[in-house]
């Protein structure tokens, strides 16, 4: 990725906590990234890790209560969207960010037809006429490959197929021309063959359109196949970051190289016992103030259990979050010299 | 095949599940939801049986057709030589024992009012006369075997984690010494980092206890990583059962061959070069099947046959069977 570019969405320190009975849930404890023009960051973790929560987080989608984003920056467009007005929030939401949904079945209002969904938000954002939204809305359902598009729009979403709904997703995300377009999983849902399908669709849609793009899933044969750069999260932290290659080639958390190695491959060699890791994910019940993995890690060391990681660099736009130096093969020396 | 096929434990020959379509206030049977269409296979003893597919190709239906959770249309299965589909209720219940299933959602397959220890041990209730400490004992030995530990027999599914709860689900179905485990996409709701600790885990108690499995999955890597043979079904029909090796290395229905290209590959550099084949369309409801071939609304190499007349299940190498047209002279 070239630097220099200024990031469409800049976000530092953000964090989320969830008010529960049982006390306070830390989902996402200082989480920093930004995001470039045209770019596609992958964002890679277990369910629990704060994947999602991170994004609904930026603009404003979690319930609050039990949600609280505590602290940190979120700039969009010059503006901070944590401080922003709820209207103000809403005008971001569409033209600004669209957003996919996991779950194209419960995303979609089952009483209104797809083309009333879809020019709910033309009208509203991008201030167009019921007649002018009919016509772009046609054009919407065609650019992501639906057939017979006009005659689609009077039906409802339980008359489509799931890799059809999921489509329409992407159409409504789609229709203000977002500059960034989160997507929430969007292929976990359906069958390989239609995540190969809505992949293509994709790939195809950033030449045509160009916008930047956060694409969170768990699944990181999806991620080498699409994204630019690739975000590790665990326990709610960014753990690693950097550009694909580097991180599939040179992991340099040991949650990653784990992680890379438990996913058997339908090609190549097999193996003939599957690598794990231990023990079970993090309960997040205070703020960390040790490295999250330590309990189910091979490198940890009496640092790890005093001591949060920082996130140190560790390749050309590539970081990771551990006190080991993989190189070396020991403890992380030279820390002064980064600090 | 692999090595010299053992015995044949587990016989399903035209298995058919139909659901009826009813309408109109009187309920007038209108037509089926072919689910399960015609089905053969044998699972011989020892082995793990792949069985991949689509969500709504009929996999785990034909799964519970096996072990009589439905019933039938048509067919039989035999397991160990005795059939289970023409044995009376007295009868089914005396080879249950030998028959067990693991589901796919371990937080809806466990009774949340009950402590693990009364899960594990409700089969032995009723299939055993064990006393009460023989239970406990048998029920510790369980917990041991699937790596829970003996100090939470007394807790509630709910303070488990989604791997431990399928590892009680385990425990459970191993409860009666089976010989025949169904497993119906035991890690489907699992993380990845938890899923290879279940695979592993059933591949030891394979190995340990001399189990038959059915793996029914719809991630291919995993079944590939189990399965000594695998079936791919389409449709409600099995369209293609080889040896593991063979079908990956070269899948022989066109199905089949988009099915792995699809599955997209942790490396970026093989990604960027690789070519997949991106199949048209979604595939046509169970109720209203097309006609001839069940694929060829969405085959890439279809042919004017394939629309008339379907193809037949046939062995096209050794161990190897395709029903497709292409390969259909080389049978006669």
């Amino acid at each position: 990725m070239p630097d220099g570019a200024l990031p469409v969405l800049d976000v530092s320190g953000l964090k989320t906590i969830f008010r529960t009975r049982g006390g306070e849930v830390h989902a996402v404890n200082s989480v920093s990234f930004d995001l470039r023009p045209g770019e596609l960051l992958g964002v890679v973790g277990e369910s629990g890790s704060g994947k999602s929560v991170t994004m609904m987080s930026l603009i404003g989608l979690l319930p609050t209560p039990p949600a609280e984003v505590r602290d940190g920056r979120v700039m969009f467009d010059g503006k901070d969207l944590l401080h922003c007005t709820p209207a103000e929030l809403r005008a971001v939401r569409g033209p600004g960010i669209g957003f996919i949904f996991q779950d194209p079945m419960t995303s979609l209002n089952p009483v209104f037809t797809v083309g009333y969904q879809l020019r709910e938000p033309l009208m509203k954002h991008m201030g167009m006429t019921k007649a002018q939204a009919q016509v772009r809305a046609k054009e919407l359902l065609e650019l992501v490959g639906i057939p017979d598009a006009e005659r689609r729009l009077r039906d409802f979403p339980h008359q489509f197929s799931g890799g059809m709904r999921q489509r329409v997703m992407i159409a409504i995300a789609l229709a203000c021309d977002p500059k960034v377009l989160i997507a929430d999983e969007p292929t976990t849902a359906l069958d390989v063959t239609i995540q190969a399908q809505i992949l293509e669709l994709v790939k195809e849609l950033r030449q045509k359109l160009g916008m930047a793009i956060v694409w969170i899933t768990h699944d990181l044969g999806v991620i080498a196949g699409i994204a630019d750069r690739i975000m590790v999260m665990y326990g709610g932290q960014v753990v690693e970051q950097g550009p694909v290659s580097e991180v599939f080639h040179k992991p340099r958390h040991p949650y990653t190289r784990a992680l890379l190695k438990t996913v058997p491959s339908v090609r190549g060699e097999r193996t003939a016992k599957l690598s794990v890791i231990e023990g079970q994910p993090p309960i997040l019940r205070d703020a960390p103030s040790a490295c999250p993995f330590r309990d189910r890690c091979a490198q940890a060391f009496d640092r790890c259990a005093s001591e949060n990681p920082a996130r140190t660099p560790v390749g050309p736009g590539h970081d990771a979050a551990c006190f080991w130096d993989f190189d070396a093969d020991a403890p992380r020396t030279h820390e002064a010299a980064h600090a | 095949m692999l090595d010299a096929p053992g015995k044949a434990l587990i016989e399903v020959s035209g298995l058919k599940m139909y659901f009826p379509i009813t309408a109109g206030v009187f309920r007038k049977h209108v037509g089926d939801v072919k689910a399960v269409d015609n089905v053969s296979f044998t699972i011989y003893e020892g082995e793990t049986l792949g069985l991949v597919g689509e969500s709504g190709c009929g996999k785990s239906t034909c799964g519970r057709a096996i072990l009589r959770l439905y019933e039938p249309t048509a067919g039989a299965v035999r397991i160990d030589s005795k059939d289970v589909l023409a044995a009376d209720a007295d009868t089914l219940r005396e080879m249950r024992p030998k028959m067990q299933m693991v589901f796919q959602d371990p937080q809806a397959s466990l009774n949340p009012r009950m402590t693990v220890a009364a899960i594990i041990g409700e089969p032995l209730d009723e299939h055993t006369s064990l006393s009460k400490k023989d239970k406990l004992a048998r029920i510790y030995e369980l917990m041991d075997q699937v790596g829970l530990n003996r100090d939470f027999a007394n807790r509630y599914p709910h303070e488990f984690s989604g791997g431990q709860r399928q590892r009680i689900g385990i425990a459970r179905a191993l409860a009666l010494n089976p010989k025949f485990i169904v497993c119906d996409e035991p890690i489907a709701a699992l993380d990845v980092s938890i899923q290879a600790q279940v695979v592993n885990l059933l591949e030891e108690l394979q190995d340990r206890l001399g189990l038959t499995y059915l793996f029914i999955s719809h991630d291919l890597s995993m079944v590939r990583h189990i399965a000594d043979r695998v079936a791919v079904m389409y449709l409600g029909q099995i369209i293609e059962l080889a040896p593991r090796d063979p079908l990956y290395v070269e899948p022989l229905h066109p199905y089949t061959q988009a099915l792995l290209s699809a599955v997209p590959e942790p490396d970026p550099e093989a990604e960027k070069t690789r070519r997949r084949i991106i199949l048209k369309g979604d595939v046509p409801s169970p109720a209203n099947p097309p006609k001839g071939c069940n694929f060829c609304t969405r085959c890439p190499k279809v042919m004017e046959i394939c629309r008339q007349t379907e193809p037949t299940f046939h062995e096209v190498q050794p161990g190897r069977f395709v029903a497709c047209h292409l390969y259909q002279e080389t049978a006669d």
